[in-house]
């Protein structure tokens, strides 16, 4: 079958039954009952929930062969905790888990791949598997189901329908006491907003909470609450903290870059929405965070203030609030250690839980209020379809994040890319993966021009905005022409009929497929 | 109605740096300048000319004033650079460290023997000269009227000030002579005057300052070291309302004349001449260049 | 044409790509791409260099090529030179005259 972008999809992948991406939606009626599998307990009878070993808590929780274990990627590339609590599996014998984490980080030695190969996981989902892992996955790695990737938006609605139901969830942070209150806005280690866990906390069967800094009770903030958890496990070390976030990211020099984001800030600010209380998210790549600052530069101009700010944080966006520009910040991740240490200080920098930021089918998610999201991707298409997955040689490049999300829920959607990234063409006729469908995008900035999508909902208002600001726009095809213009035209990449991921879109249905890549 | 081609801003970009090449045609710069002088190294000279000439020739991008830097007159390269130069057909070929009329003439008629002998148009490619010492800048009318492919003069401050045995300062009073002799040279030769660079590409401030002043003395567009200095040096050659007004007032005065067969125009009460017309259609070239509806002035 | 000597021109730096050229008597031409877009422009590479070896009426060179993503008209400039280099020839502009 086919579904709404065009994507050729089977009925059924192994058990996996295809609801086909039918279009967007204007209002969503979720039929089911939230499902958690939290159970009444009795922990604190037994005297303390502190045990001495991640192998303690294991046994505990009675993790069994084919069960399903989840984590939070909030330490990003800097954590410790996802290779510890795999060994300890490992060595425990346990096989075949369902490894479903918020995403996956590139841990090296030993790799996610390895506890593929040795059996202890067989079934992954998660938003993203960039490095080692997704690369071997989309070259075939023995899988005994396709990986699903779900955006941001689409884990918490899959935990809640039951249909990623988790028996173990074990929860880093950076502080916690004896009875599992904690928190990762302080200590050595922290990472900010643990945003990803709360419907892991809230829902799973068992909740593990491990920490290499044990405070004394209670555990001030408590960003997770002592009556979701079971267990708590102290360890030597949960992280390298030059990896979770060594401070501020740098600033981008390049210039091109600089011009992207100029010109997306330029739109935002050229928008009848870019008045006293309008919404943004930025984002975290070098682009994103220079549009942050022209984007705080156009407000101060202007004389208004931002309501709020969204998602991910950044150092600059806790400028911006510092200096009066944005009223709050709703931090469902911390991209940088200023970000990360800035919510304990600010009563109006507040951690939100990920199913607030993005989740369609709660009873309102802030991402639906949104005025302004600007997004980066690695291809679009003349239909404003964009791939955030895969790369030039199909490789695994990056995760979907809420870019999906974010893209349905704005007013106004701003994609940010270069033209071409040395000879690969970022404006293409098809993209290899579909993971946002295009009518959800409104704006493409690239350095070669602007490019409006007719079919937008907001069009009516941004045919006219940017002109009356002087701002020129193209067609999207005039981009499509530069870009072969300088490129060429590239040769198909050619997959052979194994479907390796499955790529869900926010509303739970299947967007696109990636097959395996074939290689030479 | 009639516009002009735009000098705005010429940004240098190096002919030994391919992927600042490619990205150099997508920022907002009116003349983008292929070097083969000094951003290249002696031992890449040869490799730079061959992508300089390839880009120009076969991959010129849409909607600049395209222009080639060649290696300095006495230097062993000039005779290559200006077989590959005029081949790629640029819009202008800029000429550094001119200091004599002679020296202008000479290149001129080697561009046209080259010209002749690959069978392309004769005298289409134009000539700037940059002014970079102070016998260029004594000699800059005679260098300006050399040839008639000669339609603009740029000052290179950093060598002229070595001539001078001045110091650089970010004010600038050690070039403001040249500033001034070099637009009186251009103004009455009829080509248009090129402002030095500001070469401090983190000194946003400096730049505006230094921008205000090249826009106030007269000159027709400015040199940049980076592409974040573009946009910012563009907006100061943006007109006012009321410059576009009498633009298209002297405009439409020369279609009005043009259509009555009259030989002088008059436009309240004085003569326009050719260099108010020219003067006309920059102003409304710079105007649609800052996304100005120049029809709906008109209203 | 004959390659004299053994040359080399371009750099890694992204779009840019190192071409290398070594005598390769009576043995024809072996060249040997590495690209980061491999994939889906490998072929249009090697032919471009086919094409500028061709053009110098150079038949035996070993070629060894490194692509960090360069266009194919910089692919081109860059082999013109190292024949030059190799061969030790100037270019000859007046070839594309029309």
């Amino acid at each position: 079958m086919i579904n709404a972008v065009g994507r050729e999809l089977p009925e059924k992948i192994g058990n996996y039954i295809v609801k086909p991406y039918a279009g967007p939606k204007e209002t969503i009626q979720a039929e089911h009952t939230v499902c958690s599998r939290r159970k009444p307990s009795k922990r604190t009878a037994l005297g303390t929930k502190l045990l001495p070993d991640l192998k303690a808590a294991i046994k505990a929780t009675g993790l069994a062969d084919g069960m399903t274990i989840s984590f939070h990627h909030s330490f990003r590339e800097g954590d410790q905790i996802i290779v510890q609590v795999l060994s300890a599996i490992k060595e425990l014998g346990i096989r075949g888990l369902r490894f479903a984490p918020s995403a996956v980080v590139n841990i090296k030695n030993p790799s996610i791949v390895d506890f593929v190969k040795d059996g202890t996981i067989n079934r992954i989902q998660a938003s993203g598997i960039r490095g080692e892992l997704g690369d071997a996955v989309v070259d075939g790695l023995e899988l005994a189901e396709p990986v699903i990737l779900r955006p941001h938006g689409a884990r918490p609605h899959a935990i809640e329908t039951g249909d990623l139901s988790i028996d173990v969830a074990f929860i880093g942070a950076s502080a916690a006491d004896e009875f599992g209150n904690c928190t990762g806005q302080i200590g050595q280690n922290a990472c900010g907003s643990l945003g990803y866990s709360f419907v892991d906390a809230i829902c799973a069967e068992n909740v593990v909470v491990i920490t290499d800094n044990l405070v004394d009770y209670p555990c001030v903030p408590i960003s997770i609450s002592q009556m979701y958890v079971d267990y708590v496990v102290k360890v030597e070390q949960i992280g390298d903290s030059a990896k979770i976030g060594a401070g501020a990211a740098r600033k981008t020099k390049n210039p091109r870059d600089l011009l992207i984001a100029q010109r997306a800030a330029d739109v935002m600010a050229a928008s009848r929405l870019f008045k006293d209380g309008y919404s943004f998210q930025t984002g975290a790549g070098a682009i994103s965070i220079a549009c942050t600052d022209f984007l705080a530069e156009h407000t101060e101009k202007a004389g208004i203030q931002a309501s709020y700010a969204l998602g991910g944080m950044t150092a600059n966006i806790v400028e911006m609030h510092k200096k009066g520009l944005v009223r709050a910040l709703l931090c469902s991740q911390s991209f940088d250690a200023v970000a990360a240490r800035a919510i304990v200080d600010n009563p109006n920098i507040i951690e939100i839980d990920n199913s607030m930021y993005a989740n369609m089918f709660n009873k309102s998610c802030a991402l639906n209020k949104l005025n302004f999201g600007v997004l980066g991707a690695l291809e679009i298409d003349v239909d404003f379809n964009i791939n955030i997955l895969t790369g030039s040689n199909g490789e695994m490049m990056s995760g979907l994040g809420g870019g999906p999300d974010v893209a349905d829920g704005a007013d106004i959607s701003i994609v940010t890319l270069p033209i071409v990234r040395g000879r690969i063409p970022s404006v293409v006729n098809k993209v290899f993966t579909c993971c946002t469908p295009g009518s959800s995008v409104a704006v493409v900035v690239t350095e070669a021009g602007i490019a409006l999508n007719p079919k937008h909902k907001s069009y009516d208002m941004l045919k006219e905005d940017p002109k009356k600001a002087g701002i020129k726009t193209v067609s999207i095809e005039d981009l499509l022409k530069i870009a072969y213009s300088l490129t060429g035209v590239p040769k198909p990449i050619e997959t052979t009929d194994k479907i390796t991921c499955i790529v869900e879109y926010r509303d739970g249905t299947v967007i696109d497929v990636i097959r395996q890549i074939k290689r030479d | 109605m009639q516009t002009a081609k735009l000098k705005r801003t010429s940004l240098y970009v190096s002919g030994a740096s391919p992927v600042n090449m490619i990205q150099a045609a997508f920022y907002n710069e009116d003349c983008l300048v292929y070097d083969l002088e000094d951003s290249v190294p002696n031992s890449e000279k040869d490799a730079a000319r061959l992508i300089v000439y390839n880009t120009v020739r076969y991959h010129r991008p849409a909607g600049k004033y395209v222009i080639i830097r060649v290696n300095g007159i006495y230097s062993e390269y000039i005779d290559e650079d200006l077989e590959a130069a005029v081949r790629a057909n640029p819009d202008a070929i800029r000429i550094p460290k001119v200091e004599y009329k002679e020296e202008v003439t000479r290149i001129c008629q080697r561009i046209t023997d080259i010209e002749t002998a690959a069978g392309m148009e004769v005298g289409k490619i134009e000539v700037w000269c940059n002014i970079e010492s102070y016998l260029g800048l004594i000699n800059a009318y005679d260098i300006a009227t050399a040839d008639p492919r000669v339609v603009a003069l740029a000052l290179g401050a950093e060598d002229f000030t070595a001539s001078m045995k001045s110091h650089r300062t970010k004010e600038g009073l050690e070039i403001f002579y040249a500033r001034n002799a070099l637009l009186t040279a251009c103004r009455h030769a009829g080509v248009e005057a090129i402002d030095a660079v500001f070469s401090d590409i983190n000194d946003v401030e400096g730049l505006k300052e230094d921008t205000a002043l090249t826009r106030n003395l007269g000159f027709d567009g400015k040199t940049c070291v980076h592409p974040r200095q573009i946009d910012i040096v563009n907006s100061f050659f943006t007109p006012s309302q009321k410059e576009i007004k009498y633009a298209l007032r002297v405009l439409q005065a020369v279609e009005e004349g043009k259509k009555q067969k009259k030989g002088a125009v008059t436009l309240d009460g004085s003569m326009i001449d050719k260099p108010m017309e020219l003067r006309a259609g920059t102003t409304l070239a710079q105007a649609e260049a800052a996304g100005i509806n120049v029809e709906e002035e008109l209203l | 044409m004959e390659i004299k000597q053994t040359a080399m021109v371009g750099t890694l730096e992204s779009s840019d790509i190192q071409i290398s050229i070594s005598p390769n008597p009576g043995k024809g031409l072996d060249i040997q791409l590495q690209s980061v877009v491999k994939a889906q422009f490998g072929d249009s590479i090697v032919a471009t260099i086919k094409e500028v070896l061709e053009s110098f009426g150079i038949k035996d060179a070993i070629v060894e090529a490194v692509d960090r993503g360069a266009l194919e008209w910089i692919i081109r400039a860059r082999t013109q030179a190292v024949c030059c280099y190799a061969t030790g020839t100037k270019f000859d502009w007046k070839g594309e005259d029309k």
